[in-house]
């Protein structure tokens, strides 16, 4: 087969003939127990030079979907129904060889994780000479550092020499979407191609895709959970909900004026979207500011006066070894001070090594602080003997990000809750069942939980599990380490509405660590930012969102994606 | 690079003192006369015995002998065993023999481990597959010396496509038999270990998107999977060296194969310390040697290990 054979129909190609076109798709999976329909019935079009987003939460099938439009469904899937029509040309059975023409030249990919889609054993100028190769480009050392350069890879001619554990995760993705494009494709699958990164670093490679795109002409199919993303970056909107396709549009339209239920409910809880913090009253259907206001609340919630939590020039050096005994300072949390009320939320927002969640385990005491004070309640919690810090932790409570990793896979659901009872030596062991069934109703888990164990609940049910556990001593104080970050945004939604209820019951504070300043938005009253180790700004959260001082601070908020997007308030 | 090397070489020698110390220990601690046993049946007259016992220091204690055995050593002089021969030249004569075996068994083990391994991994659930998983453990469960002597009546003497002994003329291709016999445990390592590495690496990320840049089949598994596969399997055949050697001694015994297994083990027998010691030396040396040349392997292979500081 000669080349002109490969290239389709350069020229041909109608502007108003849809690029890509997926009739009916249906993808089954061959597992253990028989067939399952990942996707049915999908229906998608993208026309020359559009960007098309698909927006669903994980196992909806919206990456599936844009898998079988290269050919590259997992082992046991396959395309069990409907037509995937490239330029006209239906390739949901082409041969592999076939495929082979088409990857890279036609259509390329941006894979979703940096850190795992480029091989480690190859230097990246390699890995991106083998794909102007394998598709018949010239694919000389310049070539290749003009690639790279193009995809906003600075001092390229050199960083191709590299590999790829000598780069960021930003730089990394900057050479796979160098590799997608490599070859000029006329369509690009980009699969989550940023979720893994900070916001910042987010923007500017969305920004440097969009860019080049444009330039190139390119057809995009964007894969994303984030609707405020897939709103800012995409032409049409496809919404993804188990396997079928239920909403398609203009994006700006979609998000005004959302048909289907789940639509809806994805546009209201969507983080980059919401303006607002959580009303928690408006959701109970009982009496409204009850959380905002002082001393409007019910008979738990106490004054919001008194600072329980003062950190007083808190830092922190770490040791690296530079080897042979030798060690170089690094300061990850540099002369930070601030205060948290009783009874509110405080968030540190911050990219990854900003040094806030150094600062969340010193203040979970544990981590011994260089210099400076976390004073709880009155008391420096560095001098705490042994048993006084026994009796702090009661107090002071965690939340991990991982509700995977952060639960025992070998203790069931009610041995998790009860064992810091059990630690604590609180009440006997009927006192202590009652009390896990008691905090189970709190985070809205049926009882029948407790025998489970945690292999067998979902990532939102897990991190209830988590907080049940973390409220089972009735702290004071919860610390939230990245707790909502792993979570899809309706889960997340939920989580965050059921801390905001459980603080408005109970009277927590919590001091809440995300680089997510949307979700900042939804459950802060007091914002700290960091950056590189430093406290740069703080504020109350409408202070630091409507008029923030530092150019830190605004990139952080301009990098929101769908920030910008004007919505109707009742959708907000 | 240059100073890990150093400091490895550097490492060579407590590990060859220690060794020699332990084996002279256990040849020395050995029950039994060793010349009286030379002469079995008909012993010679009191003074032959003790002026023979004085000839190799066998009536010094232990620490002494193991000086004069270090002395010999640095310098140059291993002495000569109880049948009056010089060490070294027993030395020169065995070790060329089993380094053919070895590099044989090395070569089978390593070449076609790693083509079954690969061939089954990417076949993975087939009829290659499972049939090649089953042969693997059948050769794992059956000792070797079982092995050897099937395989030396089944080709060496019912069909004669063998010679079934090696004797005194020692060619590559009168080791194959034998070679086959001592890399079959190891091959049989090496092809599950391939397999299961070309079985993660195939689910791998970075596989996945070397096709999706339009690579051919061919092209994603020698550049993307092999590659990545080679380097837990690299590390074991450097280990399995270990194995190789002590193998020989069973597979040579088998095949009469005048190497250094054979050698060794009549000096085992005749509990001629200096003798066991030079051949356990040079051993360990082949040993330390190998596994530092599979260490640099190993960084090759992989660029994230590297051995500065």
């Amino acid at each position: 087969m000669t080349t002109s054979d490969v290239t389709i129909h350069e020229a041909g190609t109608p502007a108003d003939r849809p690029l890509l076109e997926i009739r009916d798709l249906a993808i089954s999976f061959t597992t253990g127990s028989g067939e399952v329909q990942a996707v049915r019935n999908a229906h998608l079009t993208i026309m020359p030079g559009e960007t098309v987003a698909i927006v669903g939460e994980s196992g909806s099938g919206k990456s599936t979907t844009a898998l079988a439009a290269i050919g590259l469904l997992p082992g046991n899937g396959r395309v069990a129904g409907g037509q995937i029509l490239l330029d006209g040309e239906d390739i949901s059975h082409a041969s592999e060889k076939r495929m082979i023409e088409l990857r890279g030249n036609i259509i390329g990919m941006v894979p979703q994780d940096p850190m795992s889609n480029l091989n480690p054993v190859w230097k990246i100028g390699d890995q991106v000479k083998e794909t102007l190769k394998a598709n018949g480009r010239p694919s000389g050392p310049d070539d290749v550092a003009k690639v790279l350069a193009q995809a906003g890879l600075p001092d390229a001619a050199r960083r191709a020499k590299q590999y790829p554990h000598e780069f960021s995760g930003g730089m990394r993705q900057r050479a796979l979407i160098a590799i997608g494009l490599s070859c000029q494709p006329r369509l690009l699958i980009a699969d989550e191609p940023t979720s893994a990164l900070d916001v910042t670093v987010q923007r500017q490679i969305l920004d440097h895709l969009e860019k080049m795109t444009s330039e190139l002409g390119t057809s995009v199919l964007l894969i994303t959970h984030d609707l405020g993303l897939a709103a800012e970056r995409a032409d049409k909107v496809v919404v993804m909900y188990r396997g079928n396709v239920v909403e398609a549009g203009p994006s700006l339209e979609l998000l005004q004026n959302p048909q289907h239920p789940y639509t809806q409910r994805l546009v209201a809880s969507a983080p980059s979207l919401a303006s607002r913090r959580i009303q928690v009253a408006k959701e109970l259907g009982v009496a409204t500011n009850d959380l905002l206001v002082p001393g409007d609340g019910g008979a738990a919630k106490p004054a919001m006066t008194e600072d329980v939590l003062q950190i007083q020039n808190l830092s922190k050096v770490f040791k690296l070894r530079a080897g042979f005994g030798k060690s170089t300072d690094f300061t990850a949390v540099d002369d930070v001070s601030f205060n948290v009320k009783r009874g509110t939320t405080t968030a540190i927002v911050g990219e990854s090594g900003s040094g806030k969640s150094t600062v969340a385990q010193m203040v979970l005491n544990l981590l011994e602080p260089t210099s400076g004070k976390i004073i709880f309640d009155g008391v420096d919690t560095s001098v705490l003997k042994p048993k006084e810090i026994f009796a702090f932790r009661r107090r002071v409570q965690p939340i991990f990000q991982d509700p995977y990793g952060s639960l025992d896979p070998m203790y069931n659901i009610y041995r998790t809750i009860e064992e810091p009872l059990r630690v604590h030596k609180i009440g006997d062991k009927a006192s202590r069942e009652k009390k896990v069934r008691e905090l189970l109703d709190q985070v809205s888990l049926p009882q029948s939980t407790m025998q489970r164990y945690p292999n067998e609940l979902s990532g939102g049910q897990r991190q209830r599990v988590a907080i049940a556990r973390a409220l089972a001593l009735d702290p004071e104080v919860i610390i939230c380490d990245e707790a909502v970050s792993a979570l899809d945004v309706l889960v997340q939604a939920q989580v965050l509405n059921l801390l905001a209820e459980l603080q408005s019951r109970l009277g927590l504070t919590y001091l809440f660590i995300t680089h997510d300043l949307a979700v900042v938005r939804q459950i802060a009253d007091h914002v700290c930012v960091m950056e590189k180790g430093k406290l740069v700004e703080t504020g109350s959260t409408d202070e630091v969102f409507e008029a923030p001082q530092r150019d830190y601070t605004k990139a952080l908020l301009n990098a929101i994606p769908g920030a910008r997007l004007m919505l109707p308030p009742e959708v907000a | 690079m240059i100073q890990f090397i150093l400091r490895r070489l550097l490492q060579v020698i407590p590990v060859f003192l220690g060794t020699t110390l332990l084996v002279y220990f256990m040849v020395f601690a050995l029950p039994g006369d060793p010349i009286r046993a030379l002469f079995g049946d008909r012993p010679p007259s009191e003074a032959v015995i003790a002026q023979l016992r004085q000839q190799y220091n066998l009536d010094e204690p232990f620490w002494v002998q193991y000086g004069l055995f270090l002395k010999n050593l640095f310098t140059f002089n291993l002495g000569v065993d109880f049948t009056g021969q010089p060490i070294a030249d027993t030395l020169a004569r065995v070790f060329p023999v089993t380094a053919m075996l070895a590099i044989e068994a090395l070569v089978i083990q390593g070449v076609f481990g790693i083509a079954f391994g690969l061939v089954a991994g990417l076949r993975k659930g087939g009829i290659f597959d499972s049939s090649v998983l089953v042969l693997s453990l059948v050769v794992i469960a059956v000792p070797t010396f079982v092995l050897g002597f099937a395989l030396q009546l089944l080709i060496g003497v019912q069909l004669g496509w063998a010679k079934p002994t090696v004797g005194s003329n020692v060619t590559w291709g009168s080791l194959i038999l034998p070679a086959v016999v001592l890399g079959m445990v190891s091959f049989a390592y090496v092809l599950r270990l391939t397999r299961a590495s070309v079985i993660e690496n195939m689910n791998a990320d970075y596989v996945r998107t070397a096709t999706a840049k339009g690579l051919a089949r061919r092209q994603v598994v020698t550049t993307h999977v092999l590659r990545n596969s080679l380097i837990p399997v690299i590390t074991y055949l450097g280990a399995s060296l270990g194995a190789l050697m002590g193998g020989a001694i069973v597979t040579e015994a088998i095949f009469n194969v005048p190497g250094v297994g054979q050698k060794l083990y009549q000096a085992i027998l005749r509990s001629e310390g200096p003798t066991v010691v030079a051949i356990v030396s040079v051993l360990v040396l082949v040993f330390v040697l190998a596994n530092l040349l599979v260490d640099l392997l190993y960084a090759w292979l992989d660029p994230r290990i590297r051995y500065e500081n």
